[in-house]
C-alpha cells in the first residue's frame, strides 16, 4: 500500500487516539484479541496478496468502482452540481460490505474460523452474511428485536444467506444493545472469534480499520470528480450514525483543507434528551462500547436510549475520529429530522428514479437544508454520499407514509 | 486506604483462608434492600465488600447483574446516590469496601469528585472492567492522594507480556489485589470452574508474585470457592449470591443469601 506523510495518516497514534478521542476502553479478556487484530492487520497492509484479494473481491463481488453519478435534475433544481456517490449500487445495497469482505479476509488470515457482528438497519449483518457465506466462515448476527420488527426484510436476507441471528431484548432493543450482546459473545469466544464490527466505532484498533477499508469510497470520489469537472468539490456531505460511510468518504479528502466536509445526523423528532441519535451534536464527550468519543448521555454518565426513523442511524455513540475532526473543526456535524429526511427520501426517488435508504436520505436533506437557508453557492459543486439503497425502507416509509402494503 | 486491604489478605492467609469478596449491586431490588444485603453480607464473615454501580450498558456483566442494574437505574440509583449508600453500609458494616463499575459514570462525574466522595464513603479501591492498564494513568493519578487505587482484571486470554503489564501497574499503583478473571467470558453463576484455573493462577503469580490475587466470574458453590481458594488470596461471588436473593423472594432473600454466604466463606480454606 502507499506510504503517505499526509497528516490524515498520522491518526490514529499508537495508542489508538484520534486527538484525545479514542482508545481502548475494553475488558481484559479482550485486549489480547485486540492486539493480535492490530498485528495481522498492519501485516496485511504490507501483504500485497492480501491487497490482491481485497481489490479483486471489491471489483468482482462488490462491483467496485461505484459511479459517481451526476444528479441533473438535483443540479438544475439547486442551480449547483450535485453528485451522488452510489454505494447503494454496491453488493448487497450498502458500502457495508466495503468494510465487512476486509475484515473477514482479515479474520481467515487470523486462522479464526467464526465471525460475530451487530447489526441495526441490518445492513450490516446482510453485508457479513454475504462475506462469511463467500469465504466459509460461520456467522452469527445480533440486532435487536425492534430492528428486527423495522427491518425483517434484511432479517430475511441474512438467515437465507446461512447466518444465524440473535434477538437481543436487553435496553432499547436495537443498535446499542446488539453491540453489547456482541461484545459479551466476543468475550466469552475471543479465542475462536472475530468481532466485525460494521462502524468506525469500538476500541482501537477498530476505528482505524474500519476507516481505512471504507476510504476507498472516497479514494474512488476523489479521482472521479477531478476526472469529471476537473476540481475538487466544495462540499462533501454524509450522514452519520456511527460514522462509517462519512469517515469512508471523508478521510481522502481531510487534507484538501478547502474542501468542505458535512456530516449529518439522525435528529429524530427533535432536540429533547432521548428524541434524537445526534450524539455529536447533543452529546458530550464519555466513554462507550470501548472508546472515548461524544455519547448522548444524561447527567449521571448513563447512556441515553435514541429515536431516529432510521435504525441504521439509531446509536448513541458516534467514531472517535469524528469527534476528532468536530473538535479541530476540519468537518462540521449537523442534524436532520425525520421529517425532512423522509420529504428528502420521496424527493430523490421522483426526482431522479433512486429510492435511497433512510439513514443516505438524511445526506439527502441537508442539501434541501443548505439551499433554504442561502449557504449552497451557485454552480458549486457538491458530492453526496448515498450509503445505502432503500429496498429495506418500504415498511417503515410506507408506515410513515400512511401507506398498507 | 490500599494496606486496608492487604492488611485483610495478610490475616486471612494467618487464618489460612481465603478472603470472602461478595458483590452486592446498590439500589438492587431497591435501595433499603441492598442496604441490608450488603448488612447480611457482613454478618455472614464478609472480608471486603464490593459494592456495584449500575451501568446502563454493562458489557462485561450476563444476565443477572445486567438485569439488577437496570432495575438498579429505573430506581434512580445515582453516582452520588450510590456513594451515601456506600457510607451508610460502611457504617454500618466496617468492613472495607470496594467500589465496580464501569468508567463512564465516573467520567461524567469527574474523575477527582468521584474518588473524594468514594473516599469519604469508605471505598479503598475501584474495579473498572472497561479500564484496562494502558488507559488506567488518569484513575491511578487522580485517585492516589485519596488512597484509592485501581484494581485490574487478568484474563485467561491474558498473554504473560500483558500479565507482567497488570503486575507491574497494581504494583505501583498500590492496588490491593488483582482481579483475576476465572474464565473468558461475562460474570454469572456457571455449573462448573474451568480446569485450566490453577495453571491461569500460577502464569498471574508469576507475573505479579507480591500482589494478592483474588477469583472472580462464575463461583457459584462452595466447592467452587474451595477450588479457587487453592490458588487464590480471595474469591468475589456475585451473581450466585444474587440468584438466591431472587430464588428465596424479597422478604427471606437476604437470609438466603447469607446462607450461601456463610457456605462459601466456611468452604474458601487453604488448608
Amino acid at each position: 500500500m502507499i506510504q503517505s506523510t499526509k497528516k490524515s495518516q498520522e491518526y490514529p497514534n499508537a495508542a489508538g487516539r484520534f486527538g484525545s478521542f479514542g482508545g481502548t476502553f475494553a475488558p481484559e479478556s479482550l485486549m489480547f484479541a485486540l492486539e493480535l487484530l492490530e498485528s495481522e492487520y498492519l501485516a496485511a497492509r504490507q501483504d500485497p496478496l492480501f491487497q490482491q484479494q481485497l481489490d479483486d473481491l471489491l471489483k468482482n463481488f462488490v462491483g467496485r468502482e461505484t459511479p459517481l453519478y451526476y444528479a441533473r435534475n438535483l443540479s438544475e433544481h439547486f442551480g449547483a452540481k450535485i453528485y451522488l456517490k452510489r454505494e447503494d449500487l454496491a453488493h448487497t445495497g450498502a458500502h457495508k460490505i466495503n468494510n465487512a469482505i476486509g475484515q473477514a479476509l482479515l479474520t481467515k488470515r487470523m486462522g479464526k474460523q467464526r465471525v460475530i457482528a451487530e447489526t441495526g438497519a441490518g445492513q450490516h449483518g446482510v453485508a457479513t452474511a454475504a462475506a462469511c457465506a463467500l469465504l466459509g466462515l460461520e456467522c452469527v448476527i445480533y440486532m435487536g428485536v425492534e430492528d428486527i420488527r423495522r427491518q425483517t426484510l434484511n432479517a430475511f436476507r441474512i438467515r437465507l444467506m446461512g447466518a444465524d441471528i440473535r434477538a437481543v431484548e436487553s435496553g432499547s432493543k436495537t443498535l446499542k444493545d446488539a453491540i453489547n450482546e456482541a461484545m459479551r459473545d466476543w468475550v466469552t469466544n475471543v479465542q475462536t472469534t472475530h468481532y466485525l464490527i460494521g462502524s468506525a466505532v469500538g476500541p482501537h484498533p477498530f476505528p482505524r480499520i474500519v476507516r481505512d477499508f471504507q476510504s476507498v469510497i472516497g479514494t474512488e470520489a476523489r479521482r472521479q470528480i477531478l476526472a469529471a469537472e476537473g476540481r475538487l468539490p466544495d462540499k462533501v456531505i454524509a450522514c452519520v450514525g456511527g460514522g462509517s460511510n462519512a469517515i469512508g468518504i471523508f478521510h481522502p479528502f481531510i487534507d484538501d483543507t478547502a474542501v468542505e466536509l458535512i456530516g449529518v445526523e439522525a435528529g429524530g423528532s427533535g432536540p429533547e434528551p432521548g428524541h434524537n441519535a445526534a450524539s455529536l451534536t447533543y452529546g458530550s464527550p464519555g466513554a462507550l462500547h470501548g472508546s472515548y468519543s461524544y455519547v448522548l448521555q444524561n447527567d449521571d454518565g448513563q447512556i441515553l436510549e435514541t429515536q431516529s426513523i432510521s435504525a441504521g442511524l439509531d446509536y448513541p455513540g458516534v467514531g472517535p475520529e469524528h469527534s476528532m475532526l468536530k473538535e479541530t473543526g476540519r468537518a462540521r456535524y449537523t442534524t436532520i429530522e425525520d421529517g425532512p429526511a423522509l420529504a428528502a427520501f420521496q424527493a430523490l426517488c421522483r426526482m431522479e428514479g433512486i429510492i435511497p435508504a433512510l439513514e443516505s436520505a438524511h445526506a439527502i436533506a441537508e442539501l434541501f437544508a443548505l439551499h433554504k437557508n442561502g449557504e449552497m453557492r451557485a454552480g458549486e459543486i457538491i458530492i453526496v454520499n448515498l450509503s445505502g439503497r432503500g429496498d429495506k425502507d418500504m415498511n417503515t416509509a410506507a408506515a410513515a407514509l400512511d401507506v398498507s402494503l | 486506604m490500599t494496606n486496608t486491604l492487604r492488611n485483610i489478605f495478610a490475616k486471612t492467609r494467618q487464618e489460612k483462608r481465603a478472603a470472602f469478596i461478595p458483590y452486592v449491586m446498590l439500589g438492587y431490588p431497591n435501595e433499603a434492600a441492598s442496604v441490608a444485603m450488603a448488612k447480611a453480607m457482613a454478618d455472614a464473615g464478609a472480608d471486603i465488600i464490593e459494592l456495584g454501580a449500575p451501568f446502563s450498558d454493562p458489557l462485561a456483566d450476563g444476565a443477572t447483574i445486567q438485569k439488577a442494574s437496570q432495575r438498579a437505574l429505573e430506581n434512580g440509583i445515582t453516582m452520588r446516590k450510590y456513594f451515601q449508600m456506600a457510607e451508610q453500609i460502611a457504617a454500618q458494616t466496617k468492613i472495607p469496601l470496594v467500589m465496580m463499575g464501569y468508567y463512564n459514570p465516573l467520567l461524567r462525574m469527574g474523575l477527582d469528585t468521584a474518588m473524594r466522595l468514594a473516599a469519604n464513603s469508605g471505598i479503598c479501591g475501584c474495579i473498572i472492567p472497561d479500564l484496562p492498564v494502558e488507559e488506567s494513568a488518569a484513575v491511578i493519578d487522580t485517585g492516589r492522594p485519596y488512597a484509592i487505587a485501581p484494581i485490574f482484571l487478568a484474563a485467561p486470554s491474558s498473554s504473560d507480556r500483558r500479565l507482567k503489564a497488570i503486575g507491574a501497574a497494581a504494583q505501583s499503583a498500590d492496588s490491593g489485589f488483582i482481579y483475576c478473571v476465572s474464565l473468558n467470558g461475562v460474570t454469572g453463576a456457571r455449573t462448573a470452574l474451568s480446569e485450566d484455573l490453577p495453571q491461569f493462577m500460577q502464569r498471574v503469580h508469576i507475573a505479579a508474585p507480591n500482589i494478592p490475587l483474588c477469583v472472580g466470574f462464575g463461583i457459584s458453590k462452595p466447592e467452587h470457592a474451595a477450588f479457587a481458594a487453592r490458588y487464590a488470596d480471595g474469591v468475589i461471588v456475585g451473581s450466585a449470591l444474587m440468584n438466591a436473593y431472587d430464588e428465596a423472594g424479597s422478604a427471606q432473600g437476604s437470609a438466603s443469601a447469607g446462607v450461601l454466604a456463610q457456605q462459601m466463606r466456611a468452604a474458601a480454606v487453604t488448608q
